[in-house]
């Protein structure tokens, strides 16, 4: 990866070698320390903070596992679902986690083929955010069939019945496109684990040797050989190539749930490209929530830098954006289309019984990010933290409006009627919340939150040429402060 | 650094690639082939409270099948027959079979002969005799030669896939319809295209959507 030259290894400390650039790495640090700050949390005791975190996530783990057996047993009646809105929370949750789970691939794969080198830092827990996001989302289609032990039938397996699945169905689609990126993010997540894995072991003392075993195990006799380094990197690119295009595709399937009926509302063709940025969006939204918290408790603040969240914070805007633009161009549509069945649709969208989740959506996606115009604003750490949450609501609350307020107002006006969630709805999605932060809590404690062999790579360090040349102009280990800020200058 | 595994442990990612993918098709075809009901039900021959052989009265005495089972024609169901049809004969031949005790009693008592029924069908399928016997589809084709068995036994699956096959290609099943209740029936040379005509006239057309049969 860092086959850069020398003209190019200025590029680690001053950018584009015009502009001067933070460095990714602040504090000066060395590579040891940079492997001691993050591995050190994987081996020490495990902090009482960690218990009382995982308590409260398995409380919610175990809501949701109740609430779910108490579905199986009886049925799909316990939900809010009647006619005309068939789809609830179950759906809204699906395409909510299943976009949150756009995050991790986007920033791995895009970013790496993109040589962004700042995406290191974020990249090792955002896959692994995306991996939970996607159990998550998977959870939810496969309940909300009602029968769910007949779940085998959306899959192509040999039968007695002879029965086979209805490839003309965008539901089957989605089982598809979500199974095969779950399965290449999960291949991609561990090839990238396999140095890091290697590394802990190493450090792993004689006397562990269960925890040797382990690792040593899933690091798959890892020896930092030149040639284990060339296929980890060949297959690396590999994986980012295959995985790129599933960024664009499962989210557009997964609109094609919608657009593909005719349902006013739903019937778009603006839907696979608006879902897309909708799903970067709010996947944004949920690193941010989750990085904001984890650079401040493990701290992390010198490899994930402030200027690692500012760049988050503008694709945060990027998308906001395009997703508040889509939301203007449906209005458009509706207008120009002509027909009344699309234009009452989206009027009623913005004044009808559920204009309050419409405007909660409006303000959350479109509004608040607009603030990340102002460079202030988008390095005030407490003041983005606030926004990621808004995100967070705002894109559940998008899908609560294309699915619920599409459906309450269909072409049958005596079966209109307003949906509202059980108990066991909301249950549900916040036992979700519970799924997902166990796993995450167990994904901070064993495994390396932050990718050690990849922000290795992008340090001043890695550079070949790094440690000669003194006075030439060439290496940069006798100026090292230059790319630091203002503020820690002439201190080293 | 000493080394963590054997030697040996080299070989365990050729076994676990080879195990995941020799295992998932094994676990495809096990439950394909064991949880099916060509597995499970065929075969299926329960001792019935009355030693009534359907080789004798159907086979050698030629009994056509509608003279006790006689809704086939006008019902969804097949009935069992009453100890009344019994007794049409049997008050008259082997009165004093031990044999026949039972009948007998069930006669005197008004108390019905408790027979176990031997083709089940999920209750979430419907299937109706009367579409089926009246368009061509003949005894034997669903129940097997009856007449040469001693006691009653299940000897196709009754699986949905089972079904299918004739309702996605009822010209290679149908016959006329005189020819319903005849065992061993042997189809002439030309049946398929016989069939399709027929098929075609009488627009026979066998459901093959879900709500066909689970409504």
């Amino acid at each position: 990866m860092s086959t850069a030259s020398t003209g190019k290894s200025l590029a680690f400390t001053a950018g584009d070698g015009y502009h001067d650039d933070p460095p990714l790495v602040a504090g000066n640090l060395s590579f040891h320390e940079v492997t001691d700050l993050v591995a050190l949390h994987t081996e020490k005791k495990t902090p009482m903070a960690w218990y009382g975190a995982f308590s409260i996530a398995n409380i919610g783990l175990m809501i949701l596992l109740l609430s779910v057996a108490y579905l199986f047993w009886n049925g799909v009646g316990v939900w809010g679902l009647n006619n005309p809105v068939g789809w609830g929370y179950a759906i809204v949750n699906f395409v909510f986690w299943v976009g949150i789970g756009h995050a991790g691939t986007l920033i791995s794969a895009i970013l790496y083929l993109f040589r962004q080198k700042w995406r290191t830092a974020i990249n090792r827990s955002a896959e692994a955010m995306t991996i939970f996001a996607v159990i998550c989302a998977l959870l939810f289609p496969t309940i909300h069939v009602g029968r769910v032990w007949a779940i085998y039938w959306s899959l192509p397996i040999p039968n007695q019945m002879e029965m086979w699945p209805q490839f003309k169905s965008p539901l089957l689609w989605d089982v598809f496109a979500v199974s095969v990126y779950f399965t290449v993010s999960l291949v991609f997540w561990y090839v990238g684990l396999v140095p890091d894995l290697a590394t802990l072991r190493d450090r792993t003392p004689l006397t562990k040797k269960l925890r040797q075993k382990v690792l040593g195990f899933f690091a798959l006799g890892w020896n930092g050989a030149n040639r284990h380094w060339r296929n980890y990197e060949k297959a690396y690119l590999l994986l980012a190539a295959l995985a790129t295009p599933l960024v664009l595709s499962v989210h557009s399937v997964v609109s094609f749930d919608f657009a593909v009926s005719i349902i006013p509302g739903w019937h778009t063709t603006i839907f696979p490209p608006y879902f897309v940025a909708g799903a970067i969006f709010s996947g944004f939204g949920m690193v941010m929530t989750l990085m904001v918290i984890a650079r401040k408790v493990y701290h992390m603040e010198n490899i994930i830098t402030i200027n690692h969240l500012e760049k988050m914070n503008i694709i945060i805007l990027l998308t906001g954006t395009m997703v508040g633009f889509a939301y203007i161009t449906e209005f458009f549509i509706a207008w120009y289309s002509g027909s009344p069945y699309e234009q009452y649709a989206f009027i009623n969208r913005a004044t009808g019984p559920y204009a309050w989740a419409y405007w909660t959506m409006m303000s959350c996606n479109l509004l608040f990010p607009q603030f990340f115009w102002f460079k202030k604003l988008r390095r005030n750490v407490a003041f983005m933290f606030v926004v990621s949450i808004f995100v967070n609501i705002g894109m559940w609350f998008e899908r609560f409006v294309i699915v619920v307020t599409s459906l309450h107002r269909d072409y049958l006006p005596s079966a209109w009627d307003y949906y509202t969630p059980t108990a066991i709805d909301v249950l549900t999605l916040i036992g979700s919340f519970g799924l997902f932060f166990t796993l995450f809590l167990i994904f901070l404690r064993f495994l390396p939150m932050v990718a050690l062999a990849e922000v290795k790579m992008v340090m001043p360090q890695s550079d070949p040429h790094f440690y000669e040349g003194h006075g030439d102009g060439h290496g940069a280990a006798h100026d090292l402060s230059a790319g630091k800020p203002e503020s820690d200058r002439g201190k080293s | 650094m000493p080394q963590i595994f054997p030697k040996k442990a080299n070989i365990l990612p050729h076994i676990s690639l080879i195990g995941a993918l020799f295992g998932g098709v094994f676990t495809i075809f096990f439950v394909w082939y064991y949880f099916s009901p060509e597995y499970t039900d065929v075969g299926y021959e329960p001792e019935q409270p009355v030693p009534y052989s359907h080789r004798l009265h159907a086979g050698q005495l030629g009994i056509d099948c509608q003279y006790c089972h006689n809704w086939v024609e006008v019902a969804d169901h097949s009935n069992v027959p009453p100890t009344q049809t019994c007794m049409n004969c049997h008050t008259q031949i082997r009165t004093e079979s031990l044999k026949l005790l039972p009948v007998r009693e069930s006669w005197a008592t008004d108390a019905p002969i408790p027979w176990v029924k031997v083709h089940n069908l999920p209750d979430y399928a419907n299937f109706t005799h009367t579409m089926h016997v009246n368009n061509g589809v003949g005894c034997e084709t669903c129940h097997g030669r009856i007449d040469e068995m001693e006691v009653v036994r299940q000897v196709e699956p009754l699986s949905m896939g089972w079904c299918l096959e004739c309702h996605r290609q009822p010209e290679l099943y149908l016959r006329p319809n005189d020819q319903v209740t005849t065992m061993g029936y042997v189809q002439p040379a030309d049946f398929v295209e016989r069939n399709m005509e027929r098929i075609r006239i009488e627009h026979i057309e066998p459901p093959t959507y879900c709500s066909g049969c689970h409504y």
